[in-house]
């Protein structure tokens, strides 16, 4: 790691203040200082935020949760509410990482993690996003885990996070605090697709910090789950991934959310393919019908076409699973 | 290629003074002064000479590098000793009581449990963190729970069977436990 100079933040205010420009937050540190190491990110100042307080979990007026940002990923997983009331983001975060790193991860960091694109970690390779006007390794190089919704010709890199894709379909709102005040964000609007600036990827400032995100009250608990294809059973990141939520009233759907990782810069959604499920029978053929919808405009590259079927079918897994499932899954 | 005249060299920038972190490692109070960028593996092997703790691919993909922080597994590569100040940290030097061996490592010398051993330290850390988060019960989630250690010799099924042996005889702390 290249020098840069370390202090702990006392307050949120105190970490806002502090946010100067080649500065960076540090939280559970499992992405920053892996990317620091790797020369692809050099800030000149690290501001430790890890003990913060707000690393708890608590009940909103709304019947929602607050998810601190400095909750660690494994107590978020493993706390009681979150596990009966949002089963889906409880799956969703142990599908990810490996056990010692959920320990580490916070939610903020989560939601703030960069792409694996193989180009973006290789310093020796061109990569737009991580040098904005170098090109773009991956297309036209090998692309296997890259996007086939939303990508540009700048950047084709995929969002790598589990938890944000449960947190898009549960319509989370992540709250922020930076140089400008408190704001809040829906989640759909956090993380932006690539365009012409493929090296921004949210919508946050410099200098804001994320202080937590509230789930609403709608967990979709009775008929949800987070469906994760990888490489390997465990510790990889998702080729593609649905969290399905659904409202049933006997075998018709009322209701119905549907987020997808692995296939874009950002978790997934499309509206159209939620209202194609809506008043339908649970069905295969209804769900590959929306799934359809869903990957309408999907688009692969050399060597992740594949994404395109798998994705499919693995939205009509998830959604079938969601149908039949009462209540909360082991993950 | 011709060095640089000095007078052209950019003047580098004068380091950052070293901080002062003080660990509890092992139950020993130990302050040391490091550069902001030593990582809490880099300070137990280099700084404190406990080379227990291995350095396989330092960057959290491998798991060799498990140690217990507040009781709680993590992976000592991918975080700054300075953000650990204050903490308790145990390694596998940490485990032993006095000459008796910890129920974990009789059980891996028992099963066989790994073959050139690299991996060893991160795996017993890793299943005593595993244990006193009391989540699994089966093999299967042995496994799962267990998949941020990595054995390149493929140890895996023996590892599980000591693992399991271990669990039924050291119950789950509530402390460190998530
Ligand atoms: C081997 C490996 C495997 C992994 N597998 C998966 C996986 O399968 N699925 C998955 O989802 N993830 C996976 N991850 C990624 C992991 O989940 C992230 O690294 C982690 O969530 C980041 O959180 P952190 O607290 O460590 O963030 P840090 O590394 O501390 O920070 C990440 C970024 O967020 C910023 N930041 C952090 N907190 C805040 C805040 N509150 N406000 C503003 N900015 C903030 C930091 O400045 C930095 O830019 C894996 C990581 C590794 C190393
Ligand atoms: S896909 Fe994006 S992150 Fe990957 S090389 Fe291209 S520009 Fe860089
Ligand atoms: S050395 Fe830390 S995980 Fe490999
Ligand atoms: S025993 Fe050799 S790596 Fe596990």
């Amino acid at each position: 790691m290249r020098s840069f100079t370390y202090s702990r933040a006392g307050s949120a205010a105190e970490a806002v203040g502090r946010a100067a420009a080649g500065t960076a937050f540090v939280a559970g540190g499992t992405n920053l200082l892996d990317l620091m190491k790797a020369d692809v990110l050099r800030p000149e100042g690290l501001v430790d935020i890890s003990r913060l307080p707000l690393d708890r979990i608590e009940e909103t007026a709304e019947g929602g949760l607050r998810l601190g940002a400095l909750a660690r990923n494994a107590d978020t997983a493993y706390d009681e509410r979150v596990q009966t009331r949002y089963p889906m983001l409880s799956k969703a975060i142990l599908a990810g990482a490996s056990a010692q790193l959920r320990n580490m991860a916070t939610n903020g960091g989560n939601l703030l993690q960069r792409t694996r694109c193989y180009y973006f970690y290789d310093t020796a390779t061109p990569c737009n996003k991580r040098q904005p006007g170098s090109g773009c390794g991956a297309i036209g190089g090998v692309n296997r885990i890259h996007a086939i919704l939303g990508a540009s010709d700048q950047c084709i890199a995929v969002h790598p996070s589990d938890l944000c894709v449960a947190l898009a379909a549960l319509e989370a709102v992540v709250r922020v605090t930076g140089p400008d005040g408190e704001r809040s964000i829906p989640f759909a609007e956090l993380h932006r697709l690539p365009g012409d600036r493929p090296e921004i990827d949210t919508v946050l400032r410099p200098g804001d910090l994320v202080t937590a995100i509230d789930l609403p009250a709608r967990g979709f608990a009775e008929h949800s789950t987070y469906l994760k294809i990888r490489d390997r059973a465990s510790y990889a990141f998702a080729l593609v991934s649905v969290a399905a939520g659904l409202e049933m009233d006997g075998d018709t759907v009322r209701d119905a959310r549907l987020a997808l990782g692995g296939v874009a810069h950002k978790p997934w959604r499309d509206p159209e393919a939620e209202a194609a499920l809506i008043g339908k029978p649970a069905t295969p053929d209804r769900f590959r019908a929306a799934a359809r919808v869903l990957l309408r405009d999907a688009k692969g590259h050399e060597h992740n076409s594949f994404k395109i079927e798998l994705a499919e079918r693995a939205i009509v897994r998830a959604l079938t699973e969601a149908a039949e499932r009462k209540g909360a899954s082991r993950p | 290629m011709a060095p640089l005249k000095a007078s052209l060299r950019p003047a580098p920038a004068p380091p950052p003074a070293p901080i002062p972190v003080t660990l509890n490692v092992n139950g020993v109070e130990r302050t040391l002064h490091l550069a902001p960028w030593t990582t809490l593996l880099d300070a137990l092997r280099l700084h404190l000479d406990l080379t227990g703790t291995k350095k396989g691919c330092d960057h959290g993909q491998c798991g060799a590098c498990t140690v217990l922080v507040d009781g709680r597994r993590i992976n000592s590569c991918l975080t700054l000793a300075a953000m650990q100040d204050g903490r308790k940290v145990t390694t596998i030097e940490g485990l032993t009581t006095g000459d008796a061996l910890h129920p974990l490592q009789e059980a891996f010398i028992e099963h066989d449990a790994f073959q050139c051993g690299y991996c060893t330290p991160g795996q017993i850390c890793s299943a005593a963190g595993l244990i006193a988060e009391g989540k699994a019960t089966t093999d299967d989630e042995i496994r799962e729970l267990m998949s941020g250690n990595l054995c390149r010799c493929g140890a895996y099924p023996n590892i599980v069977a000591a693992i399991r042996q271990a669990m039924a005889t050291v119950a789950p702390k509530a402390e460190g436990a998530p």
